[in-house]
């Protein structure tokens, strides 16, 4: 086993651990703490046995599994500044909207 | 009834002179919207005959301008100017501009610096940033002005009611016209006489409204 993935299990442990952690504090729900514990399962599984994500790239018709794990990855990456995207922007409105509704009340 | 509707954000060595100004032309209920300013805007637009409204945080000019619009949709006013407080415009101009929306029975009237020659407009401006912005402008609104994004404006309860300004920022003056048209009000356009303090807020200020209006 290369350094570069006992490096990565150890990050992917300690992720898990803080998914565990901040399910068990009630910060997530259930569903988004079965989605993250799978991603960093597997991701584990990925950096232990390299070579597995090579049979699902060949499916798909991609070359290598690195590049099939950098395109899942990047597709991820742009879906999540999305949706944080949508939420800030949520929260900026409702944000504007107590401004408002303070400053109406309290008219000079 | 008419509530001139004046955005502020730190304009404590201007907003007194704005509120003199207009209260000189005849119009009593002067609103000032204090946008989270840190200085004595509000102080001083309360010591000088404004009512004040007063954002706790900064939420931008398009906010402060539904706080005002909402202000007058609950005090039934008829007619709300949009003013900026920064003593760029002219109050002379909101009195034709009255009488000109009552008397052509339009529901939302624009200011315009290109329908005569007071405005003195930075060169780089008048020839290269507003001309590509109002073609950006009838893209996106469907509707050809003869000038963008100045901040004078006047709404009438037609309008009020039925337009509600989303944009906190400043691609709000873009909303509202894509608002009207799509409710079908009638928009007239009106000179305005805009004196320049400093060059406004330039180029990347339009591609900030660009970025808002597509994204938001």
């Amino acid at each position: 086993m290369y350094l570069i993935q006992i490096l990565l299990i150890l990050f992917f442990i300690f992720a898990l651990v803080k998914v565990s952690v901040r399910y068990k504090k009630g910060e997530l729900k259930i569903g988004v703490f079965i989605g993250w514990t799978l991603f960093w399962i597997i991701a584990g599984i990925v950096a232990i046995i390299p070579n597995s994500t090579s049979y699902f790239a060949g499916l798909v018709g991609v070359g290598r599994g690195a590049d099939l794990v950098v395109y899942l990855s990047l597709a991820l990456i742009f879906f999540m500044i999305f949706r944080l995207y949508i939420r800030i922007e949520n929260q900026e409105k409702n944000i504007t909207k107590i401004v408002r509704k303070d400053a109406l009340s309290d008219k000079k | 009834m008419i509530l001139v509707v004046v955005p502020a954000f730190n304009e404590e060595k201007k907003i007194g002179r704005v509120i003199s100004d207009l209260l000189k032309q005849g119009f009593s209920d002067v609103l000032v919207v204090d946008d989270g300013s840190v200085d004595s805007t509000s102080q001083i637009a309360l010591d000088g005959g404004g009512k004040v409204l007063r954002h706790k945080i900064n939420r931008g000019q398009g906010a402060s301008l539904e706080t005002g619009n909402e202000y007058a949709r609950q005090n039934n006013y008829e007619f709300v100017v949009h003013f900026d407080g920064d003593g760029q415009f002219n109050p002379r101009d909101v009195i034709i501009a009255i009488e000109k929306i009552k008397k052509e029975q339009a529901d939302l009237l624009l200011g315009s610096r290109f329908l005569d020659d007071r405005s003195q407009i930075p060169f780089l401006k008048k020839k290269i940033v507003l001309p590509i912005s109002k073609i950006i402008n009838y893209f996106l609104t469907g509707v050809w002005l003869s000038d963008v994004h100045n901040g004078f404006r006047i709404l009438n309860k037609k309008a009020l009611h039925s337009l509600q300004i989303d944009q906190d920022g400043m691609a709000h003056n873009t909303e509202i016209v894509k608002k009207a048209k799509k409710n079908k009000l009638k928009i007239i356009e009106h000179p305005v006489e805009v004196i320049y303090h400093n060059y406004g807020q330039g180029v990347l200020g339009g591609f900030k409204i660009l970025w808002d209006l597509i994204i938001k």
